[in-house]
């Protein structure tokens, strides 16, 4: 096994659940290399909802939650609130994240509370078998939109934005390299931090969506499905129709909710 | 020189670090783990600039990029 596995895993609790080729073990990889260079594993606490997202906190060894369904943020925010020098990072997948736990999310967005959540996009609800998900894109077959999905998927990043999150990012599971930068960016940045990652599911996704695309060709498919941040500035309206956009979305300072209850509990004299 | 090390436990066959390689470097060897997963295997180590992009692809943290006599020692 890789040394910052047998540094940080789980030992008994592998080998993943994930499918051969699922793009949630690259960002375990990518996210273990950036807790590895902060070496923060001490003060870590790891919370995941439910899907095959969820599931990445349970082989880091470090404080694991493993919750309800969509409910991942509010206890998260319950750590944070509870014990303040934690760094608390959310696994969560798109269904779990945008659909359950919906209310959660832009609630937490507009507290500015300081953590981090990673949102894994597959476009599919992949672990109950292949139905329709907010993320879907407009005209997909899944399991339960056999003629084509008739709705228009989030944009996560830009609810989150919107929501007031102070950090959003957009990577796939194809740039490790920046989504470890982004993860180390996400952790350190006071505030709300939002991560969203274009993974691959090949046995969902590939098999119903994309007429049965193996993990190579699916993680050839997202690459080619986005573009940089900076090179979309400069391309025409027309080319970007069809392009989701990469990079880090949005950065600010806000007031953040823990200091805020700190200042309002010692009273300041405001 | 640094080669891809390969750990044949944890492999699940999926392919990404042989079409992760900007190199080809890797290739299938037509062998299988205990489990019943196709393995790659090291084909063209002469190519190997150790990029690590096999490594950072690998979903189930099965390959590393090593010196060749510390991969064999593991």
């Amino acid at each position: 096994m890789h040394p910052l596995g047998e540094k940080y895993l789980r030992k008994h609790t592998l080998p993943t659940i994930f499918c051969p080729g699922c793009g949630d073990g690259t960002v375990l990889s990518a996210f273990l290399r950036a807790v590895d260079e902060l070496g923060i594993i001490d003060r870590l606490a790891l919370v995941g909802g439910i899907g095959c997202s969820g599931w990445i906190p349970v082989y880091v060894n470090a404080d694991t939650l493993h919750v309800l369904h969509g409910r991942a943020i509010p206890f998260a925010t319950g750590l944070k609130v509870t014990g303040p020098d934690r760094k608390v990072v959310v696994f969560t997948g798109d269904g779990d994240c945008l659909a359950i736990g919906g209310n959660h999310f832009i609630h937490a967005c507009r507290r500015n509370i300081d953590m981090t959540v990673v949102m894994l996009n597959n476009a599919i609800y992949g672990m109950t078998g292949g139905q329709v998900a907010p993320t879907s894109p407009h005209r997909a077959r899944t399991q339960t939109s056999p003629y084509g999905n008739p709705e228009m998927p989030f944009d996560a990043c830009k609810l989150a934005i919107a929501a007031g999150a102070t950090y959003v990012a957009r990577w796939t599971s194809g740039h490790p390299r920046q989504l470890t930068r982004a993860f180390k960016e996400a952790i350190m940045h006071p505030g709300f931090a939002f991560i969203e990652v274009l993974t691959q599911c090949p046995t969902q996704t590939g098999r119903y969506m994309k007429g049965g695309l193996d993990a190579p060709a699916l993680l050839k498919d997202i690459r080619a499905s986005v573009v940089g941040k900076e090179r979309a500035a400069s391309l025409p309206p027309e080319e970007l129709a069809d392009k989701v956009q990469i990079g880090t979305l949005h950065t600010e300072i806000r007031l953040e909710f823990t200091e805020a209850l700190r200042r309002l509990s010692e009273g300041d004299g405001k | 020189m640094k080669i891809p090390c390969i750990d044949e436990t944890w492999c699940k066959g999926c392919g990404l670090c042989i079409s992760e390689c900007p190199r080809g470097v890797l290739g299938w060897s037509g062998k299988r783990n205990r489990r019943g997963y196709n393995l790659p295997a090291v084909q063209q180590p002469e190519k190997c600039t150790a990029c690590r992009m096999c490594e950072l692809i690998c979903p189930d943290l099965a390959i590393y990029v090593e010196e060749e006599e510390q991969c064999a020692k593991r």
